[in-house]
């Protein structure tokens, strides 16, 4: 019988994380088989995203179509509770997301999770609101006649989020969460670095009965995906939060949502994306519907 | 005879860890009492379920002198969205123990698992659901540019809904950044004892939310107490009529929710069947334990005795007994003193001249129980149309015209709530215009949402509870 060497034993090596899409409730690659490099600021190399084609962009407006009667029709208490139970899982996350926002944006580790702070906080303020808007927004109108009146805020219905490119789990928070209170899905776009706590993020939705098709995320080039999103005929809102304010993309975009009269939120130079929100992002994507009916023995 | 022998399903009683005795919850502790205790029956066997400490003037001022420190140190200071994740750590703690929370208030209140599986529990939730998310939204309410919070709350609760009570007051208050000192129904302090504990697993800062337990006079040491800013009561109107002249010349912000005899009105072209479901909904739901119950049904003459002979068919099926049988309809009445004034005013209706009617049903020999019942041949002049018997127990009267309809159902010193059936859009809503009640339901009855006012017009009281409107209780705007 021999004996076996004693050898150290070999040091263990990770095992990565392959970032992928998030569209329908599932995290496909893109099918254009493309991937782009996220680098840290320092230019060290992170991880491979996968890079979002038109196809990609289309997959995902029609699973955000499919989704959105359904999660519409969902109560405003069911939706407060998803949205909450989002900001519980993120809570869960803290850490995982503030190294990842460290890494990428090239933070202070203490910087980074404030930032993870005020996105929890942030969708915990939005599940709030679920079953209030209509309180809020709505109201009984008092017409001149023998009519009951009543007005209340309806979800326009799909919507394409471009997010900032930082702060990255703050801005997705900010543009995806007022967007989707209120019954809409959305497809949003998070570009470059901002790409991995996307998927990330994706991860939280997936484990938040959150359901598929609702939120998608497409990881990638905005240039490259916006043109796409904003001339789609499915679409019924686009936020330009991700666009430089007064460039040329933004007016194009605009140009091209006014094909089927999209509600388009215009960019805002220097937007503060710590500050109180309010319902600025979440009244352009309501509709308000007014019901009448006669009022007689 | 019933078509289906129903075998018995009770629900274990193993999930409730019933601790022989109970003290006062102040300042984040459970604390003696000064004033000896009391005891907390189960109404469907008799059976002592715990001592509960009495509270007296002296506790109420501890727990008073609690809520004004975690009022000045900690809940007014805190962000609203801070005050928010402990509101939602309470809603979340009572959707974990639901099963516990219904199964203990089936035992110290008598009412069917059922409805305190699917009704009071789930409700209670949702309500601290809802207000969490308004912490730190109250300037969007539109009821004033600076809401600010009033300071110390003192909340009295009545013995129907215990649990679901609590969380109608103590979830505003919190929102709104009050504190709170709370005092349960003497039948039925057990879940409010319960909820301290969940306080105490989310962190609640001590002293935020107290609990005095003890009879009237405990209640009224509450209502009188000169440190409270903000008196809540849910009760009778004999008894708020009371707590009106006690607070009377302070500057005590009051709502009042009270008594009810809500009409219940079914027309000549009602789908029928349902509204039958409503009506046994109306009346039956709680034992009839319910301040808005549809206690006085209201039918057009043309379908008075179709509707009436399909309520007996109805009732016929129903089930009377154990509260933690499953297959529970109506359980138990919620003590011997509240049983006797259904059996007064029942013996009225039937000595004014209406006429009794109860389907053959076995009571259990030992608890409070009372067989569901309807009296017709009822006038408008008659005790049991008048006054809120508080129990199973249904008057029928009759009208021609929607006019009749209007002017009988007016015809209250209360106004919580009104019931309509019609297939007629517009008819409901000109019965709504004129009907003197807080909430009308339209093909529908017993509704409750966080997000829908409730409250009365007349006598049954002042204020709303719930919704948006539930805040202004709450605030100084």
């Amino acid at each position: 019988m021999s004996k076996k060497p004693a050898v150290a034993p070999a040091p263990r090596s990770s095992v990565r994380k392959t970032y992928k899409l998030y569209i329908g409730g599932a995290f496909p690659r893109s099918e254009s088989g493309r991937s782009y490099p996220v680098t840290a600021p320092s230019g060290e190399f992170i991880a491979n995203a996968a890079q979002a084609s038109r196809k990609d962009a289309r997959d995902a407006v029609r699973a955000a179509r499919a989704a959105q009667p359904g999660w519409a029709k969902a109560t405003a208490y069911n939706r407060g509770q998803i949205l909450y139970r989002i900001a519980e899982m993120l809570e869960e996350r803290r850490d995982q997301f503030a190294h990842q926002i460290a890494e990428v944006e090239g933070l202070e580790l203490d910087a980074a999770h404030a930032q993870v702070d005020a996105a929890i906080d942030r969708w915990v303020w939005y599940a709030g609101w679920s079953d209030k808007l209509s309180q809020v927004l709505g109201a009984a109108n008092s017409v001149a006649g023998p009519y009951w009146n009543i007005s209340s805020p309806e979800p326009t219905g799909v919507v394409a989020l471009l997010a900032p490119a930082t702060p990255t789990l703050l801005g997705l928070t900010s543009v995806i969460a007022p967007a989707i209170v209120g019954g809409n899905a959305v497809v949003a776009v998070a570009p470059d670095a901002c790409g991995l706590p996307a998927v990330t993020l994706g991860e939280v939705m997936a484990t938040s009965d959150l359901p598929g098709g609702v939120v998608n995320i497409l990881t990638g080039s905005t240039a490259e995906l916006a043109p796409w999103l904003a001339s789609h005929l499915d679409v019924n809102a686009l936020d330009l939060a991700g666009v430089e304010a007064g460039s040329e993309l933004a007016r194009d975009l605009e140009v091209a949502a006014a094909e089927n009269l999209k509600r388009v939120v215009r960019p805002s130079a220097g937007y503060d994306w710590e500050a109180d929100p309010g319902l600025s992002r979440v009244k352009p994507f309501l509709e308000t519907k007014t019901v009448w009916h006669p009022i007689g023995i | 005879m019933s078509i289906f022998e129903y075998a018995p399903a009770p629900e274990s009683r193993s999930v409730v860890d019933l601790k022989p005795a109970y003290g006062l919850f102040i300042d984040g502790a459970f604390v003696d009492g000064s004033a000896g205790s009391f005891k907390s029956v189960n109404p469907a066997t008799e059976e002592v379920l715990a001592e509960v400490a009495m509270g007296d003037a002296s506790d109420v001022d501890r727990a008073v002198a609690a809520a004004r420190r975690a009022y000045d140190e900690v809940w007014s200071r805190l962000p609203g969205r801070e005050r928010a994740k402990y509101i939602f750590r309470i809603a979340r703690l009572i959707q974990e123990r639901a099963r516990e929370l219904a199964v203990l208030e089936s035992l110290d209140n008598g009412k069917p698992i059922r409805e305190s599986r699917d009704v009071d529990v789930p409700l209670a939730a949702a309500h601290f659901f809802y207000y969490a998310g308004w912490a730190d939204k109250l300037p969007y309410a539109n009821l004033g540019p600076d809401p600010k919070p009033l300071g110390v709350a003192g909340q009295v609760i009545p013995w129907n809904f215990p649990l679901l009570m609590l969380a109608w007051k103590v979830a505003p208050a919190l929102a709104c950044g009050n504190t709170v000192v709370l005092k349960p129904a003497e039948t039925t302090p057990l879940t409010a004892l319960l909820f301290a504990e969940i306080c105490q697993q989310a962190d609640l800062p001590p002293g935020v939310v107290n609990i005095v337990t003890g009879a009237g006079a405990t209640g009224a040491a509450v209502v009188g107490h000169p440190g409270v800013d903000k008196v809540a009561f849910t009760g009778s109107t004999e008894v708020g009529r009371l707590i009106a002249k006690q607070v009377a010349g302070t500057a005590k912000k009051v709502t009042l929710e009270l008594g009810g005899k809500a009409a219940n009105l079914v027309f000549d072209d009602a789908p029928l069947e349902q509204a039958v479901e409503g009506i046994v909904d109306g009346i039956f739901f709680n034992q009839g334990h319910v301040c808005c119950a549809g206690s006085r049904l209201l039918v057009q003459e043309s379908v008075a005795e179709e509707v009436v002979d399909r309520l007996r068919e109805r009732m016929k099926t129903l089930r009377v007994g154990d509260p933690l049988d499953k297959n529970t309809d109506i359980g138990a009445i919620n003590s011997a003193e509240q049983l006797a004034k259904i059996q007064t005013l029942s013996e009225a209706g039937e000595a004014e001249g209406a006429t009794r009617w109860s389907p053959p049903c076995e009571l259990p020999e030992r608890g409070f129980f009372f067989a569901p019942t309807i009296f017709t041949g009822v006038s408008q002049a008659h005790r049991i149309a008048r006054e809120e018997i508080f129990g199973p127990v249904l008057s029928v009267l009759t009208f021609r015209t929607p006019a009749e309809a209007v002017e009988k159902a007016n015809n209250t010193a209360y106004g919580l709530s009104a019931g309509v059936w019609t297939d007629k859009g517009s008819r409901i809503l000109w019965l709504a215009q004129r009907m003197r009640a807080g909430v009308v339901w339209a093909n529908t009855f017993n509704r409750f949402d966080p997000t829908s006012p409730f409250g009365g017009y007349k006598e049954s009281g002042y204020g709303r509870e719930g919704g948006r409107h539930g805040l202004e209780a709450y605030l100084d705007v």
